[in-house]
C-alpha cells in the first residue's frame, strides 16, 4: 500500500507508466 | 492544426459531416459531451465546446479516411478548448470545494485490495499485461479514456483527466479547484489504483500471474 509512493513519483503495478504514456498520446 | 470555426449550440453534429456514418458521429459526439461536461461542470458550455470542435473538423473532414484519426483530431481540438476555458475561469466553486477529497472513495475499496499488513490480497495482486505495451499505447489508449469516464467516481475522473489528458499542472488544478496539493495527490493515487484495476479486470484478465 505504501503504490502510494509510485503514484506520488508522477507528481513530484509500476502499469502506471503504461497509463501515463496512453494519456499523453 | 486548423483553428475551429465557431458554431451555434445545435445538438447534432454539423451537417458537413453527414456523409460519415451517423452512428459513429453520434457516439463520438456523446463521448465528447460526457468528457466536456465532466471537466467544465456546465452543460451549456460543454455543448458549445463540443459543437465548435466538431465544426472545426468540417474544414478537413475529407482528409481523415480513418475514423480513429478523425476522432483523435476532434478530441485534440476539444481538449484545447476545455483547457482554455478552465484556465480562463480561474478559481471556481466546484465539486472540489463541495465534497471532501475522501468522499469519492471509501476506505472499504482499499481494504478489498490490501490486507491488514498493507500487502496485496492474492487475488488482487497486479498481473502481467499480455499485450505489448506499444499495442496498449497505440490501439487501446481510447480504452483508458473510456475507462476514466465509466470506472472512476466523478471527482477522481475529473482530476485525473485534468492532470493526465488536459496536462494541467498540479498547481493549476489546486489553485482552480481550491484543494491542497496533498489532497490532489491522494485523489490521483486513488484514481490510478482504481483505473489500473478496471483495465486489468476488463481487458487484461488473460494475463499471466508473474
Amino acid at each position: 500500500r505504501q503504490t502510494r509512493l509510485m503514484s506520488e513519483a508522477q507528481e513530484r503495478f509500476r502499469h502506471l507508466t503504461t497509463l501515463r504514456n496512453a494519456a499523453q498520446r | 492544426m486548423t483553428d475551429p470555426m465557431t458554431a451555434g449550440p445545435s445538438p447534432h453534429p454539423p451537417s458537413n459531416l453527414s456523409g460519415m456514418d451517423p452512428e459513429f458521429l453520434e457516439q463520438l459526439r456523446s463521448q465528447m459531451l460526457r468528457f466536456a461536461i465532466l471537466q467544465l461542470q456546465d452543460e451549456q458550455q460543454a455543448e458549445d465546446a463540443v459543437q465548435e470542435a466538431l465544426a472545426g473538423a468540417l474544414k478537413n473532414a475529407g482528409a481523415f479516411n480513418r475514423r480513429a484519426a478523425l476522432k483523435t483530431w476532434v478530441f485534440a481540438i476539444l481538449k484545447n478548448k476545455i483547457t482554455d476555458t478552465l484556465r480562463g475561469k480561474g478559481r471556481t466553486l466546484t465539486i472540489g470545494t463541495l465534497a471532501p477529497p475522501d468522499s469519492s472513495e471509501s476506505s472499504d475499496h482499499f481494504d478489498d485490495l490490501f490486507d491488514e499488513t498493507g500487502h496485496w490480497h492474492a487475488q488482487e495482486r497486479p498481473v502481467h499485461w499480455q499485450q505489448p505495451e506499444q499495442q496498449i499505447e497505440n490501439a487501446h489508449f481510447w480504452r483508458v479514456f473510456e475507462a476514466c469516464l465509466t470506472c472512476l467516481p466523478e471527482q477522481q475522473s475529473r482530476f485525473f483527466m485534468m492532470r493526465e489528458f488536459l496536462e494541467l499542472s498540479s498547481d493549476e488544478i489546486c489553485h482552480n479547484e481550491q484543494i491542497t496539493t496533498s489532497n490532489l495527490h491522494v485523489i490521483l493515487y486513488r484514481a490510478r489504483i482504481r483505473l489500473r484495476e478496471c483495465l486489468e479486470n476488463h481487458w487484461f484478465l488473460n494475463g499471466e500471474h508473474a
